[in-house]
């Protein structure tokens, strides 16, 4: 662990996703505090449909605003940005979001590891990627370029994910600053 | 891979080939770069560099392979759905019908749209312009042949969009492939068109132009908009892709967007 870490500033959090991880979101959200200093960007694999109710069931009881991402939205402090289903999502040098419709990248689009890659790019060692219960190894690749760009790596630990996989994955094959439950991950995040 | 080195890269497209992709989203052009430099197992980016200066035939596939060419028949059945419940009986009262998909990659979104047009009796009098700026995959749309594998995927979507036929009247199967009836190909008339710097071409009733602008800065997508809005018959309709808008364009108070899916309609 860095000495310094919650001595810097947090650029954007970037939060991934997959099996069982609506539930850590569902007690997570609602405990940060708001007006959150930083974007939060969540990337979860789920069913491609077109109902983006998913929205709409993370905003109730989060008290910083969740919103679905449309092309070229700016990426501002204090918003959750989701992931659209079925695009990749990437951050440009000026701040807004690019939705790309190309391969899927570990079976899944979007694909986590394409945005940590993206968020590691832009925001450097101000980068907080978080990983979150799954069975993929989606996120273990992106870790490495958050790390590589000087960025913080958490993961919510593999005997509270209800599929630990994925983060397990990411602790044996990256490098890993966090270990955390939910009520540790909450505490760090707001004091970021 | 460093900014300046793909600012160098898009400096020499310009300039030898005539390509211009300096107004594409960079994040997502610079990931493609990045991709392809592995995928060719290029030792650095001089070398790709090198290969792509001198290269001509490599060029072509560097040009396929930035440039995305993934797509699906009936992406979005609801936006099908629309297209059949909402536009088709309004063109239907046209003589004639011109579509313009721009960026159609393989064709499988245009070859959705001529079955909704087929299944409406509207075909007879339509021409469907299929453009892309890779002439590689335009040869794909001529032919009509997509992957049988896709085709289960595609019947439920097909189905979803509002479809009652058997999907699979459609098409020939053959080893492994799935050949598209000739009825639909040939009111499909394919040409290179570069939406970067080409220019309007004729004057369309709809003009279906779904994911490609998220590939585009918000310069080059108003420049692109005043394309498609300079292409469009007055009462015309424009549709793009989900996640996409006319919102902030400088286009938008030209148009009146319809429902819920991406179409708008041409107001002035």
């Amino acid at each position: 662990m860095e000495e310094d870490s919650l001595n810097r500033p947090c650029g954007a959090l970037v939060i991934g996703g997959s099996a069982g991880s609506l539930q850590v979101l569902f007690q997570l959200l609602p405990i940060l505090k708001p007006a959150l200093t930083f974007p939060v960007i969540l990337v979860l694999h789920r069913r491609n449909s077109a109902d983006s109710t998913l929205s709409e069931v993370l905003s109730s009881k989060n008290q910083n605003p969740v919103k679905e991402v449309e092309d070229k939205d700016p990426v501002l402090p204090g918003n959750v940005y989701l992931a659209p289903a079925d695009y990749h999502l990437l951050v440009e040098r000026d701040f807004t979001f690019s939705l790309d419709y190309s391969e899927k990248v570990n079976f899944s689009r979007p694909s986590i590891d394409v945005t940590f890659e993206s968020v590691a790019e832009v925001y450097g060692r101000l980068a907080v990627a978080l990983l979150l219960s799954g069975a993929n190894e989606d996120g273990t690749k992106g870790f490495l370029s958050v790390k590589s760009s000087g960025g913080r790596t958490i993961v919510q630990d593999p005997e509270t994910a209800q599929m630990p996989f994925m983060p397990h994955h990411a602790i044996t094959h990256s490098s890993v600053d966090y270990i955390l439950n939910i009520t540790q991950m909450a505490d760090l995040i707001n004091r970021l | 891979m460093e900014d300046e080195d793909i600012d160098l890269l898009l400096t020499d497209l310009f300039d030898l080939y005539g390509y211009d992709f300096t107004n594409y989203s960079r994040a997502s052009l610079k990931r493609r770069i990045v991709r392809l430099c592995s995928i060719d197992k290029f030792p650095s980016f001089a070398e790709l560099r090198y290969k792509v200066r001198t290269d001509e035939a490599y060029l072509k596939r560097f040009v396929e392979e930035i440039t995305v060419n993934v797509t699906e028949m009936f992406r979005d059945p609801s936006f099908y759905k629309s297209l059949r419940e909402d536009i088709l009986p309004v063109l239907g009262t046209k003589p004639f019908i011109r579509v313009w998909h721009a960026g159609c990659s393989t064709g499988e979104e245009v070859y959705s749209l001529a079955i909704l047009l087929k299944e409406a009796n509207l075909l007879r009098k339509s021409l469907l312009y299929a453009t892309d700026l890779n002439p590689t995959v335009l040869e794909k749309v001529r032919k009509g042949i997509f992957p049988l594998n896709q085709m289960k995927q595609y019947s439920e979507s097909y189905i979803a969009s509002g479809g009652v036929n058997d999907f699979s009247t459609y098409y020939t199967a053959n080893y492994g492939q799935a050949k598209f009836d000739q009825s639909l190909a040939e009111k499909i008339i394919i040409s290179t068109h570069n939406l970067v710097s080409d220019g309007s071409f004729n004057e369309f009733d709809l003009i279906l132009c779904r994911n490609v602008l998220i590939y585009f800065d918000k310069d080059l997508q108003d420049r692109v908009l005043k394309l498609f809005d300079a292409s469009l018959g007055s009462l015309g309709y424009l549709a793009l892709g989900t996640k996409e808008t006319l919102k902030f364009s400088v286009v938008q108070h030209n148009f009146k967007q319809l429902n819920r899916e991406k179409i708008w309609k041409k107001i002035v």
